[in-house]
């Protein structure tokens, strides 16, 4: 029991140590240990566990270590996986923080900070695109041959978009409501 | 004074967890929504403390909602700040994943979910294009070609060729540094 809670910790530091970007580009990375490596699911399971972080809240990484870690070692493994998981990246984004803040008289270092600032705008815009794909053509990828167009997704996005931008509503306020209509249409 | 500091702690688990429990759609979502509340609402932070934040959150490992809220707790009251914004975020996906893996079959083909799930997709769309274009405003008021351009290059580069996260950051840092060198060089006259 202890070894098992402990090797969760192990796996999912190591897992959390590389993951670097988020959202779909880690999908293959925690397949590598949790499928193939270790084996604690096999790939229809993986592939339901994607589908299930994606109707619940919470980054991919911590839903899957907490699924991962309940299923072997009850409430105890699914806290140490999710631990793991986020510990590096929490450390390391504190210590980056201090980094920046100590430094931000130098130059170089200052604009170090706005170029990571642009360049997550990019990031983000890319991340924003492919959620935008997925809701009005229902894929994530740039084949034009299943093309179909979702007009309920598009008038929703752009009604979200509007109340967002000239009634400055709240995002929480905004999904529940679009989630509302989708119960509603789809 | 530790009054002071239990009731920051206070406000943060409550806002991370509310936060984090409509972390639909990916972690991106996260930065919209502490903005709004901890920027907008609350005026604890400055935007430009949390457009440097978001930028370091994804610069490093790990989830980038977790990230995001462990550095808003850490400005805003220290170690203890960061820890109990990490628990506040951590906290609803372990409980509900907990909850959906002892009958995730049926919660996976439910239809309701999904019909839930298939509209909220468009509203996160919204909510992440609208950060996008106040991020981007501010990036253009700095004046300077490199941050102007480097958003639209570093878009192309991931979502059209996928080009790594990782790598897209460490070339940013490396050209912002190479800027910094030829204009101090040239006795910093532009930009």
């Amino acid at each position: 029991m202890i070894k098992s809670v402990l090797l969760l910790f192990i796996v999912f530091f190591q897992i959390g140590l590389f993951s670097i970007g988020g959202g779909y580009a880690i999908i293959p990375l925690i397949q590598e240990q949790v499928v193939n490596a270790y084996e604690w699911l096999n790939v229809q399971e993986y592939t339901d566990i994607i589908t299930i972080s994606q109707m619940t809240p919470g980054p991919l990484v911590v839903n899957t270590a907490s699924f991962v870690g309940m299923r072997l070692a009850g409430v105890a493994g699914a806290i140490a996986a999710t631990a793991g998981s986020i510990l590096s990246g929490t450390i390391i984004s504190i210590a980056l923080y201090k980094f920046f803040k100590k430094y931000k008289n130098i130059d170089s270092i200052a604009n170090v900070l706005k170029g990571l600032t642009a360049s997550s705008v990019g990031l983000i815009a890319s991340a924003a695109s492919t959620i935008i794909l997925l809701a009005m053509v229902g894929t994530s990828s740039l084949k034009v041959e299943n093309f179909h167009l979702d007009v309920v997704a598009v008038i929703l996005f752009f009604v979200s978009l509007f109340a967002l931008r000239k009634y400055k509503l709240n995002p929480i306020l905004i999904m529940i409501l679009s989630g509302i209509v989708g119960l509603f249409i789809y | 004074m530790r009054l002071q500091k239990l009731k920051v702690c206070l406000l943060l688990f409550r806002m991370t967890f509310s936060v984090s429990a409509f972390t639909f759609g990916g972690g991106y979502i996260a930065i919209p929504m502490m903005r709004k509340n901890f920027v907008h609402k609350l005026k604890l932070i400055s935007e430009q403390e949390l457009l440097d934040m978001a930028a370091i959150a994804q610069s490093t490992p790990g989830a980038i909602a977790v990230n995001i809220a462990v550095l808003v707790g850490y400005r805003l009251a220290g170690i203890t700040g960061a820890i109990v914004s990490c628990v506040g975020t951590v906290l609803p996906p372990i409980v509900i994943i907990s909850v959906v893996s002892m009958f995730y079959q049926a919660f996976r083909d439910s239809t309701i979910v999904s019909a839930i799930l298939k509209g909220m997709e468009a509203g996160v769309a919204a909510v992440i294009v609208d950060l996008v274009i106040d991020m981007g405003q501010v990036i253009l008021k700095e004046k300077n070609l490199l941050l102007t351009l480097l958003p639209f290059f570093v878009f192309i580069a991931n979502f059209i060729f996928n080009v790594n996260a990782l790598f897209i950051i460490l070339i940013s840092a490396i050209l912002c540094v190479i800027q910094t060198y030829i204009k101090s060089k040239q006795g910093g006259t532009f930009g």
